[in-house]
C-alpha cells in the first residue's frame, strides 16, 4: 500500500507547503515583506485570529462551532475599558474579563449540550447578543489610556527581532493544544465525538460534558484575545475584533479540519491561520483594496472546503488503484 | 402439495425455484410460491428466513440468481420496484413513507395527477378519484387532509389507496400490524378483507401467529432461506406452524462448554423505562451464557441500553460485581466492568471512518495512559495483540474499519470491548448479517469467555443461536420479561410461545 503517496497529498501538508511557498515567493519578489517590522506586524495582526483558533480547531474536530468568539472578544474588551474608565486596578479588571468569557461559553455550552440546539444557531445568537451587550457596557467610546506596560508588552517586539512579544505566550498555549487534542485522552476522544457522536456515546464517552468544555475554553480564549486586541491596538470599543469569528473558521476550515467534524490537525490548522494572514500582509503591501482581499478570503474559505475532501477522494482513489481488486470512484465533484 | 385442493383459477402471480445469494449468504434457495385471486396468502419463518428477501424479489428490488418469476402464467423480469409497479404488484411496508405537507390525494397521485387545460392541475378531479378509492376500501379518510399527523394506520390506508389507484392486483404487506393498536388492526382486516372479495392477492407477513390463522387461508413456510411448505391453514395448529418455522438440529455451529456458574456478576432489579420496558428482573452469574430472546420490539435492546448506561432508566436498579451502576452513565458501567456490544455495529459499535486501532483504542483512552497522555505504543499492541486474538483479517492496523467485511467489523467490535477485560459482556445480535465462518467463531469465543467467568447476556432474534448457546433463556414480549427456560427444558416452540404472548411458561 502506497502509505507514502496518501500521507504526501494530505491536505495539512498541503497547508503547510503552501505556507512555505507563499512566504518563499514574498521573501524574493515582495517589497518590503522581509524587513523585522513588517513580518512583526504580520504575526501581531494574525495573533487573535490564532489564539482563537486553538480552541475553536478542538470544538470544528468534536463537530460544533462558535461564531459568538469576536462578540465575546468585543465584550471583554468593552468590559475592560468601562472598569478601567471607572478607576479599577488593571490587575483587577483583566482576570474579570477573562472569567467574563469563560461565563459567555459556558452560556453557549449549556444551550448546545442541554437544550440539545445546534451551536450554529445558538451562537449566531450569542454573536448578537454579545456584541449588543459590548455596546450597552461601553457605547460608542473608545478607551485607549491603558498602562504603558501593558500596551508596550502587546504591541511590542522581542529586541530588534521580527518576533511579537505575545508570541512566545502564544506558543506555550498552542504547544498546550497540541497536547490536549493529539496526545490527551480527552482530546483523542474529541475524534469520536464528532465522527460519530452515537459510537462515542456507546464508548462510554461523556460527550455533553467534553463538549461544554470546550465551548467553555473557548469563551475563555475569545475573552484573552479581546483583552489582547485592546491592548495591542490601544484601543477598546465595543466594536473591536467584529468579523473575526469567519477569519478565524476560514483559517480552521482552509487547515483541513473537517466543517463535519472527526478529522484534523492543529498543526494544519495554524498553517492555514497563517497561511490567511500571510497573504493579506502581502495583498497589502501590494496595494490590493480592501474589497479584494475580502473576495480572496471567500474563495479561500470555498477551496478551504473543497480542498480537503478532494485530498481525500484522491487518497481512497490511489489506495483503491494499488489494491488493484474493485474500481474505485476516482475524483468525482462533490455534491 | 403447493396446490389447493380447490385450485380453480391460475395463479396471478408464481414463484419457481427462486435463488438468491448475497456474497457467500445463500439468502433464498429454490423457492416456490403461488398467489391466487382471492386470497390472502401467509408467509412465516424467523427472523433471516428469507421472508424479506423474497418480499424485494417480488417488488422488483432484488434480481433472483436462479429460477423464475410468473405473471398470469407469464415469465416477467422486474428491472427495478417501476417494473413490478406497473405489473400490479404493490408493497405495503410496516413504516409508510408519506410527502408530510402534501395531502393525502397528492400523496397518492404524485407525480400523476390530472390536469385540465394549460398544464393546471386539476384539485378537483384529484380529490374526487381519491374519495372513489377510500370508498372502495370502506373507509373514511379526507382527501384533502395533509398526511402530517395521520396515524401510522391510516398512512397504510394511504399506501393501500395508492398501490390501488394503480390498479394492484398483488399486494405484500410487510409486518403491517406491528405498530397497530387491537381496533386498527380490525380496520385493516377489514379493508384486507375488502380487497380479497374484489379478487386481489395478498401476501400477508407478521409475527404474531394469531392473525396469520385470523385472515389468511394458506401459508408458505421459510427457513434458512429455503421452502419448507405451502399449506391450507385450515387444521393447523399454531404450535404445527412454529414447528415448520423453527424445526432443525443444531450442529458444530454452537460449542457451547458447561461452566460451573459462580457469583451473581450483573443483577438487574425491578427496571423500568416508562412505554418501554416494565418491570424488569434477572441475574446473570460468572460463567453464565444467558439468552434474551423474543420478538424485535419485545424491548430487548432497550433493556441492554439501559443497564449499559445509554439511556436512562425510571426506576429499578442494576448492580454489576455488586457495584450498584449511575444511572444514564456509560462511563461508571464500564468502569465497574460492564461491556456492551451494541445492536448496530455500524452506527454505534464503531466510528467508520477510524482505524481500526483507534477504535479498538477507544475503550482504552482511560487506562492506555502514561502521565496523563495517551501511550501509543501500549495503545497499538493492546489493539493488535486483540485484533489477533479475534483473527480480524486485515490489510493494515491503520486502516479504516469501513474497508473491512462485515463479519470483520464485528470482531473489531468484540475486540474494542474484550480490551476493557469485563466482567459482564453484553452482546445484542452478536451474529447478524455475518457469514457462517465468523458466526461460529463469535460462538467459540463467547463459549470461551464464559469459561474464564465473564457472564454473558446474550440478545438474539437468532432462536438456534440461543438454544445453542444459552445457559437460561429469558422471554420478552412487549416490554416485560416473561418466561424463564433452563437450558434443559428450553425448546424453541416454548421459546415463541413466550415471545409471541401465547402462554406464559
Amino acid at each position: 500500500m502506497p502509505d507514502s503517496l496518501t500521507r504526501a497529498i494530505r491536505w495539512d501538508t498541503v497547508v503547510g507547503a503552501l505556507l512555505l511557498v507563499l512566504l518563499l515567493l514574498s521573501f524574493s519578489f515582495v517589497d518590503g515583506f522581509g524587513n523585522a517590522l513588517n513580518l512583526s506586524f504580520l504575526i501581531g495582526n494574525t495573533l487573535p485570529i490564532a489564539l482563537i483558533a486553538l480552541p475553536m480547531t478542538l470544538l470544528v474536530v468534536a463537530g460544533e462551532i462558535d461564531l459568538s468568539v469576536a462578540s465575546t472578544a468585543g465584550l471583554s474588551g468593552a468590559v475592560m475599558g468601562k472598569l478601567w474608565n471607572e478607576g479599577m486596578a488593571i490587575e483587577t479588571i483583566i482576570p474579570l474579563c477573562l472569567v467574563l468569557g469563560v461565563v459567555c461559553g459556558l452560556v453557549n455550552g449549556l444551550l448546545v449540550t442541554r437544550l440539545g440546539l445546534p451551536s450554529l444557531a445558538v451562537t449566531i445568537g450569542t454573536l448578537a447578543g454579545y456584541r449588543g451587550i459590548a455596546q450597552i457596557v461601553l457605547g460608542s467610546d473608545a478607551v485607549t489610556d491603558f498602562p504603558t506596560q501593558y500596551l508596550d508588552f502587546a504591541a511590542g517586539r522581542i529586541g530588534d527581532s521580527f518576533l511579537p512579544q505575545a508570541f512566545l505566550p502564544f506558543l506555550v498555549l498552542l504547544a498546550v493544544a497540541v497536547v490536549v487534542l493529539h496526545a490527551t485522552p480527552f482530546g483523542r476522544s474529541l475524534f469520536a465525538v464528532g465522527a460519530s457522536q452515537e459510537a462515542a456515546r456507546f464508548a462510554g464517552i461523556r460527550v455533553r460534558r467534553a463538549k461544554l468544555i470546550l465551548f467553555t475554553a473557548t469563551g475563555f480564549m475569545a475573552s484573552l484575545t479581546g483583552v489582547f486586541w485592546a491592548l495591542h491596538y490601544a484601543s477598546a470599543r465595543y466594536d473591536n475584533a467584529t468579523g473575526l469569528e469567519l477569519s478565524v473558521v476560514a483559517a480552521v476550515l482552509l487547515g483541513g479540519i473537517d466543517f463535519d467534524g472527526g478529522k484534523g490537525t492543529l498543526g494544519g490548522a495554524i498553517a492555514g491561520v497563517f497561511l490567511l494572514g500571510a497573504l493579506q500582509n502581502v495583498m497589502s503591501l501590494m496595494n490590493v483594496s480592501a474589497q479584494s482581499q475580502i473576495v480572496v478570503t471567500g474563495v479561500l474559505l470555498v477551496v478551504s472546503v473543497l480542498g480537503p475532501r478532494a485530498a481525500r477522494r484522491l487518497a481512497v482513489a490511489r489506495a483503491g488503484r494499488q489494491a488493484a481488486s474493485t474500481p474505485t470512484s476516482s475524483l468525482r465533484s462533490p455534491s | 402439495m403447493t396446490h389447493p385442493s380447490d385450485a380453480g383459477p391460475s395463479p396471478v402471480l408464481a414463484l419457481k425455484g427462486i435463488s438468491k445469494s448475497f456474497g457467500a449468504v445463500r439468502a433464498l434457495r429454490d423457492v416456490s410460491l403461488e398467489l391466487f385471486p382471492g386470497e390472502v396468502h401467509a408467509l412465516a419463518g424467523e427472523n433471516g428466513a428469507g421472508k424479506s428477501t423474497l418480499i424485494k424479489t417480488l417488488a422488483g428490488v432484488h434480481r433472483p440468481d436462479a429460477g423464475r418469476v410468473l405473471l398470469d402464467g407469464e415469465p416477467v423480469v422486474f428491472h427495478g420496484p417501476g417494473d413490478a409497479r406497473d405489473a400490479g404488484i404493490a408493497v405495503i411496508y410496516q413504516e409508510p413513507t408519506l410527502f408530510p405537507d402534501l395531502s393525502i390525494a397528492e400523496n397518492i397521485f404524485m407525480g400523476r395527477r390530472p390536469k385540465r387545460a394549460l398544464g393546471r392541475i386539476d384539485h378537483k378531479a384529484t380529490n374526487a378519484a381519491t374519495a372513489a378509492l377510500m370508498r372502495r376500501l370502506g373507509v373514511e379518510l379526507d382527501p384533502e387532509r395533509p398526511a402530517r399527523g395521520l396515524s401510522i394506520a391510516d398512512q397504510q390506508i394511504v399506501e393501500i389507496a395508492k398501490a390501488l389507484s394503480f390498479d394492484a392486483r398483488v399486494l405484500i404487506m410487510d409486518e403491517p400490524t406491528a405498530a397497530l393498536t387491537g381496533s386498527e388492526v380490525a380496520r385493516l382486516f377489514g379493508v384486507v378483507r375488502t380487497l380479497r372479495e374484489q379478487g386481489a392477492a395478498v401476501l400477508f407477513i407478521s409475527h404474531r401467529l394469531e392473525e396469520i390463522f385470523q385472515i389468511c387461508r394458506r401459508v408458505t413456510t421459510l427457513r434458512d432461506g429455503a421452502w419448507i411448505a405451502s399449506e391450507p391453514l385450515d387444521g393447523m395448529t399454531e404450535d404445527d406452524l412454529v414447528r415448520r418455522m423453527v424445526g432443525r438440529d443444531l450442529d458444530e455451529l454452537y460449542p457451547k462448554q458447561d461452566v460451573e456458574p459462580g457469583r451473581i456478576a450483573l443483577s438487574v432489579r425491578r427496571l423500568t423505562r416508562e412505554g418501554v420496558f416494565t418491570d424488569v428482573s434477572f441475574d446473570v452469574r460468572q460463567g453464565e451464557i444467558v439468552g434474551l430472546a423474543g420478538l424485535v420490539g419485545a424491548g430487548r435492546t432497550e433493556v441492554a441500553r439501559a443497564v449499559f448506561g445509554v439511556d436512562r432508566w425510571d426506576a429499578g436498579e442494576v448492580e454489576v460485581d455488586g457495584r450498584a451502576l449511575t444511572n444514564g452513565a456509560p462511563s461508571t458501567a464500564m468502569a465497574a466492568g460492564l461491556a456492551l456490544v451494541p445492536e448496530d455495529r455500524r452506527a454505534q459499535g464503531l466510528v467508520m471512518d477510524m482505524s481500526i486501532e483507534r477504535n479498538i483504542g477507544l475503550t482504552g483512552l482511560r487506562t492506555t495512559v502514561r502521565a496523563g497522555l495517551v501511550d501509543r505504543g501500549a495503545e497499538r499492541s493492546r489493539s493488535l495483540d486483540w485484533a489477533v486474538k479475534l483473527r480480524v483479517k486485515y490489510a493494515r492496523i491503520a486502516d479504516a474499519v469501513s474497508t473491512l467485511s462485515g463479519g470483520n467489523q464485528q470482531k473489531v467490535v468484540l475486540a474494542k470491548w474484550l480490551a476493557t477485560g469485563p466482567k459482564v459482556l453484553i452482546v445484542d445480535e452478536p451474529t447478524r448479517g455475518i457469514d457462517v465462518g465468523t458466526k461460529a467463531e463469535v460462538h467459540r469465543l463467547l463459549g470461551e469467555l464464559a469459561a474464564d467467568g465473564v457472564a454473558v447476556l446474550m440478545i438474539s432474534s437468532d432462536l438456534p443461536e440461543v438454544l445453542g448457546m444459552a445457559d437460561r433463556v429469558l422471554v420478552m414480549h412487549e416490554g416485560r420479561l416473561t418466561a424463564e427456560i433452563p437450558r434443559s427444558e428450553a425448546t424453541e416452540e416454548r421459546v415463541m410461545a413466550a415471545a409471541t404472548g401465547r402462554a406464559a411458561a
